[in-house]
C-alpha cells in the first residue's frame, strides 16, 4: 500500500511502488485536471506540486512520494471554494486556448509566484520554459503571471493595512 | 460548454415518440422533432435546430463545432444571441450531438456554392438539397476555418434572427396587439403603448407552434450589439480548475486501459507477436492483434505500456522500409524534372505566356526551396474510450468530425452507424490531426470483443510516429524581371497538390503565370495540418518574391506593394502591418526584419518579424500582424488566435522536421521533435482591420505567413536566405558577427 496525502487528503493505494505520481493521480484518485502529455519530463503538462514544489508527476515513482503531500490542480481552488489569483489572471487575459497544457502551466505559474512573488521576463522565462503550450498562448501566459502577482501583492497590502 | 447526456441519446426513441411532442409542442413532422430530445431538457422548448429557450428565459445556442480552443463555441453563440436580441448574460452553449440533422450543411454550402444568396422562394430547396448532400458524406467537420464564415452566417446568425421574429410573431398573438407595435431587447418583449413587457420565455410555446422565416432579415454590421465585443470565452473557467473534460478524462465503470503500437514503417504487418512473453505481467488482461498494431489492455496505463514496451514483435518487411528522407526528396527532384522533360505539368494556373517572356527576358531570377514533413503534436495524444454493449458502440473522444468517425467506426466493426454513438469531448489540440479517425477504430476494435469499456492512449511516441503529416515538397521558381526591375513572368513547378486549391497562388499583378506541379507519391501518410498547403506555400511564395525584390535591389515591403496596386484589400493589409512595425525606423546590430502576406481561408493576413542573430542563434524578438477577416466577430479571440497561428508556424519554421529514416518516422517525442517555449515567444502584436468584405476564417490564417516572415528577416539581418526550413538546419553564424561584437 502507497500512502499519499492528496490536495490534503490521506489516501491509500493498492500499486506497484514504481507507477508514476501520474497515473496514480489520474487513474486511482480520479483526478482527471494533471494531464499526461510527453511521458519524459519534457512538456510539463503532469506538474503537480510535491509538499509545495513542482514535480513531473509522469516521471516520479509514486514511491518517492511515499507518505509526503501531494496538490494538484484541483486542490487550488474552483468557482464554488474560490479560484487561485493564478486562476483569475488566467480568466482575466482569456489565456487558456485547448486548455489540455493549462493545468500544468498554472501549477508552474503558482509555483514561481511563491518563490518569487514579482518575476521578472527573464525568471518568468526560466520557471515556464518546462511548459509546453501547442497553442501558443505564452504572451498571455507571461500577462496572467504579472496581472497574479500584482493581485497578491495588493491584497497583501490591504491586508497589511487592516 | 453543455454536454448532451448518454441518457437523452438512448431514450430518444420514447421521448420523441411521446413526451416530447406533447410537452414541446412541435408538431409531428417537423425536423425539430427528431432532435428535440438530443438537446432539450425538462421544460426547455427547442424554437428551431440550433436554439433552445428554457423557463427561467436562459437561450442555448446549439453548435454543430468541436472546441479545440479556437473559441468557436463562443463566437456562434454571440452571432445566435446578437441576431436574436437575447441578454448575452443568459445564454449558454451546447455542442450538438453527433446527429445527421446537425451536419453543417452550411459548410457544404459555403464550400460548393461561395458566398452566393439566394432567392427565399430557392432557399428551402437549396438547403434541402445541401443537408441530404451533407447527411451523406457525414459532415460534421470543424475544419478549413469555416465554423464562422459558414455555420455562422448561414445557420447561427439566421436561426438567432428567425428565433426573434417568431417570439415576436407569438407575442402579437398573444397580447392581440400589431406585431409592427412590439420591440426586442435583451430577451424581453416590449409593447410599450400598453407598457406591458415580458421574458421571451412566455412566448417559447408559442414560437414552436410557427413556422419560422427562411430568410429573416439579418442585422448589418452598424447594428451589431455582441457581435464585435470581447465577451469572455463559454470554455475558459472550465479549464483553469482541471475540471474542463477532454477526451483522454473519459471515466467508465470498470473500464480498462490500452496502449498501441503500429508497424512503425507504414503500410507494413505484424508479422509475430510473443504473447507468451508478457501475458502474467502484473495488470495484463489482453493482447490484441489488430493486423498492423498490436495492443495491451491492463488495469491501468503504466501497466499496459510497461508490458508493450517488453513485448517481442516483429513487423513484415517492405521496400518501404529502405527508404530514407533524402531518397524522398530525390524523388521529388526526379518527378519534376521528368515532368519537364516529358512536357507533361499538370497545370495548376496558367495566364498569359510564362515560359515564352521568361526565355526572352534580360533577367532571371530562380530558385528552389523545401520543406519537411511535420507533425502535429497536438498536446493531448490520441485517445479514445469505447464500450460496445447492447448492440451499440460508444465512443468517448476528441474529435473534428463526429459523423465522419461515427461512419468509420460502423464500417471497421461491421456495425449500423446509427448504433455507433459519439460522445465528443473538448479536443486537446486539433489542428487538423483529430479529423483522422485511425485512434477510434483502433479503439473500436479493441472493445468490440472486451466485457469491459477499454480506454485507449497513445504514448507520445506513438503519437509523433503514426500521425497523418504536411507534406514534404519542393517548389521551383523562375522570375523575368523587366529594365525596371519589375516582374513580368512567374513561373513556379511544386511537387503533389492538396487543398486549398488557391494556396499557391499569389495576389502580385504578374502578367504572365505558369504554376504547375507533378504529383510524386511516397508511402507516408498525409494529412490536413493547421492551414494545409497555405503552410508551405506561403513560405515559397513569399521567400521568392522577396529574393525577386532583392535581386531587383528594392525595399521588400514597397516592392509588393508596388505589385498590389491592383489587389487594395491586400495593399491595406501591408501597409498596416509594415507602418505598425516602423518599418523603415533603423534596426541594432545583428537585428533583421522580414516582411510576408498571405490570404486563406477568406483572411488576409500581413506579418513582420524581427529577428536578433547571435552566434547563429535566432531569437525572435518581435511579430507585428494584421488582419483582415471582413470582421472580427470577437476580436480578441482573433488576437488569440493569430498569437496561436503565429507560435504554431514558428514552431515547424525553426524547428519542425519528420524524417524519415529506414521507411519509419525517426522522431519520437518532444526531446527530438522540439517545440516553441516562452523563452523563445516573441512579443506579438495584432492589429485587426475590419474592411467589411465577406467573413473569413481565424483558426489557420496566422499560420501561413510567419515562416517566410522569419526566413526573409534572417536573410535580412545576416545575408543567408532559407531555402529549406526548418531554420535549425542551418549555420547561420556570420563570420566577424559574434555575441562579443554586440557589446
Amino acid at each position: 500500500m502507497m500512502k499519499l496525502k492528496i490536495n490534503g487528503e490521506p489516501r491509500e493505494f493498492d500499486v506497484d511502488p514504481a507507477t508514476p505520481v501520474l497515473w496514480v493521480i489520474r487513474e486511482q484518485a480520479g483526478l482527471t485536471g494533471t494531464k499526461f502529455g510527453c511521458g519524459i519530463a519534457q512538456c510539463g503538462a503532469c506538474v503537480v506540486h510535491l509538499n509545495g514544489s513542482p514535480i513531473r508527476s509522469c516521471v516520479t515513482p509514486v514511491k518517492a512520494a511515499e507518505g509526503q503531500e501531494i496538490t494538484t490542480i484541483e486542490g487550488i481552488g474552483n468557482a464554488n471554494r474560490g479560484l487561485h489569483a493564478v486562476q483569475q489572471a488566467w480568466i482575466a487575459e482569456q489565456v487558456p486556448q485547448c486548455g489540455y497544457c493549462q493545468s500544468g502551466q498554472i501549477m508552474s505559474a503558482i509555483a514561481l509566484l511563491r518563490r518569487n512573488a514579482s518575476p521578472t521576463d527573464a525568471e518568468i522565462d526560466t520557471a515556464m520554459s518546462g511548459n509546453i503550450c501547442r497553442c501558443g498562448t505564452y504572451p498571455r501566459i507571461r500577462q496572467g503571471i504579472k496581472a497574479a502577482a500584482r493581485a497578491i501583492a495588493a491584497t497583501a497590502e490591504d491586508s497589511g493595512n487592516g | 460548454m453543455g454536454k448532451w447526456t448518454r441518457r437523452a441519446f438512448v431514450t430518444t426513441g420514447i421521448l420523441a415518440g411521446g413526451v416530447l411532442a406533447v410537452g414541446v409542442a412541435i408538431r409531428p413532422g417537423n425536423r425539430k422533432l427528431k432532435v428535440a430530445g438530443l438537446v432539450a431538457g425538462e421544460d426547455e422548448t427547442l424554437i428551431n435546430l440550433w436554439l433552445k429557450l428554457g423557463p427561467d428565459n436562459i437561450v442555448t445556442a446549439i453548435v454543430p463545432h468541436a472546441e479545440m480552443g479556437q473559441g468557436v463555441h463562443t463566437t456562434l453563440a454571440m452571432m445566435l444571441a446578437d441576431e436574436m436580441d437575447a441578454d448575452w448574460s443568459l445564454v449558454r452553449v451546447l455542442e450538438a450531438p453527433a446527429h445527421p440533422e446537425y451536419a453543417n450543411y452550411a459548410l457544404a454550402k459555403g464550400y460548393a456554392l461561395g458566398d452566393q444568396s439566394f432567392p427565399s422562394w430557392l432557399l428551402p430547396t437549396v438547403d434541402g438539397f445541401f443537408l441530404q448532400a451533407t447527411k451523406m458524406m457525414n459532415l460534421q467537420i470543424t475544419g478549413g476555418s469555416t465554423s464562422t464564415p459558414t455555420t455562422g452566417l448561414h445557420a447561427m446568425r439566421v436561426a438567432g434572427a428567425a428565433a426573434k421574429a417568431v417570439l415576436l410573431q407569438a407575442a402579437a398573438t398573444a397580447w392581440v396587439v400589431p406585431l409592427s407595435e412590439l420591440r426586442a431587447h435583451n430577451s424581453v418583449i416590449h409593447h410599450d403603448a400598453s407598457n406591458r413587457s415580458a421574458p421571451y420565455a412566455e412566448f417559447a410555446l408559442g414560437a414552436a407552434e410557427l413556422d419560422a422565416p427562411v430568410l429573416p432579415r439579418l442585422k448589418s454590421t452598424e447594428e451589431f450589439g455582441i457581435m464585435g465585443t470581447n465577451v469572455q470565452k463559454f470554455d475558459i473557467p472550465a479549464k483553469v480548475d482541471g475540471s474542463a473534460q477532454f477526451g483522454i478524462d473519459a471515466s467508465l465503470p470498470g473500464m480498462k486501459y490500452a496502449t498501441v503500437m503500429a508497424a512503425p514503417v507504414f503500410g507494413t504487418q505484424l508479422e509475430t507477436v510473443d504473447t507468451a512473453a508478457i501475458q502474467d505481467m502484473p495488470g495484463v488482461r489482453r493482447i490484441v492483434n489488430l493486423g498492423d498494431a498490436v495492443a495491451v489492455v491492463a488495469d491501468g496505463y503504466w501497466q499496459a505500456k510497461q508490458a508493450l514496451d517488453r513485448l517481442p514483435v516483429q513487423f513484415t518487411a517492405s521496400d518501404a522500409g529502405k527508404r530514407e528522407q533524402s531518397d524522398i526528396f530525390q524523388q521529388f527532384s526526379a518527378d519534376l524534372d521528368d515532368a519537364i522533360a516529358q512536357g507533361r505539368e499538370e497545370t495548376d494556373l496558367n495566364k498569359g505566356d510564362a515560359r515564352a517572356a521568361i526565355a526572352k527576358a534580360d533577367r532571371i531570377v530562380e530558385a528552389e526551396y523545401r520543406v519537411p514533413y511535420l507533425a502535429h503534436a497536438a498536446m493531448e495524444p490520441m485517445n479514445c474510450t469505447a464500450w460496445v454493449h447492447d448492440g451499440v458502440c460508444e465512443l468517448w473522444l476528441g474529435t473534428q468530425n463526429p459523423l465522419g468517425f461515427a461512419a468509420d467506426v460502423a464500417k471497421a466493426i461491421d456495425f449500423d452507424q446509427e448504433n455507433v454513438l459519439v460522445h465528443n469531448q473538448y479536443l486537446g489540440g486539433g489542428f487538423g490531426r483529430r479529423a483522422f479517425s485511425d485512434y477510434a477504430i483502433q479503439a473500436a476494435r479493441i472493445a468490440v470483443d472486451s466485457p469491459y469499456p477499454v480506454k485507449l492512449i497513445w504514448s507520445r511516441e506513438e503519437d509523433m510516429r503514426h500521425d497523418h503529416y504536411r507534406q514534404a515538397s519542393i517548389s521551383r521558381f523562375k522570375a523575368a524581371l523587366n529594365d525596371a526591375g519589375m516582374p513580368v513572368a512567374w513561373e513556379n513547378q511544386f511537387v503533389n497538390k492538396h487543398d486549398p486549391v488557391e494556396a499557391p497562388y499569389i495576389p502580385y499583378g504578374i502578367d504572365n503565370q505558369f504554376i504547375h506541379f507533378a504529383e510524386s507519391k511516397t508511402h507516408v501518410p498525409w494529412g490536413f495540418w493547421r492551414s494545409v498547403d497555405h503552410s508551405l506555400h506561403a513560405f515559397f511564395t513569399e521567400s521568392f518574391i522577396d529574393e525577386v525584390a532583392v535581386a531587383a535591389g528594392k525595399d521588400p515591403y514597397r516592392y509588393r506593394r508596388d505589385l498590389l496596386s491592383g489587389a487594395t484589400r491586400f495593399r491595406d493589409v501591408l501597409d498596416l502591418a509594415a507602418s505598425k512595425s516602423e518599418w523603415d525606423r533603423k534596426l541594432a546590430e545583428n537585428w533583421g526584419r522580414g516582411i510576408a502576406i498571405h490570404k486563406s481561408f477568406g483572411t488576409i493576413v500581413a506579418q513582420v518579424a524581427e529577428v536578433e542573430v547571435i552566434d547563429g542563434k535566432v531569437r525572435v524578438q518581435r511579430v507585428v500582424c494584421a488582419v483582415d477577416a471582413g470582421f472580427a466577430i470577437h476580436p480578441d479571440g482573433m488576437k488569440a488566435q493569430m498569437e496561436s497561428g503565429i507560435a504554431y508556424g514558428l514552431t515547424a519554421a525553426l524547428y519542425g522536421d519528420i524524417s524519415i529514416g529506414r521507411g519509419a518516422v525517426v522522431q519520437s517525442n518532444f526531446h527530438d521533435y522540439e517545440m516553441l517555449r516562452m523563452n523563445e515567444a516573441p512579443a506579438i502584436e495584432t492589429y485587426i482591420l475590419n474592411s467589411g468584405e465577406a467573413i473569413g476564417g481565424a483558426g489557420e490564417p496566422g499560420t501561413p505567413a510567419i515562416a517566410p516572415a522569419l526566413a526573409n528577416a534572417i536573410f535580412d539581418a545576416t545575408g543567408k536566405r532559407i531555402r529549406e526550413l526548418p531554420v535549425k538546419l542551418h549555420d547561420l553564424r556570420v563570420p566577424g558577427h559574434s555575441a562579443k561584437d554586440v557589446a
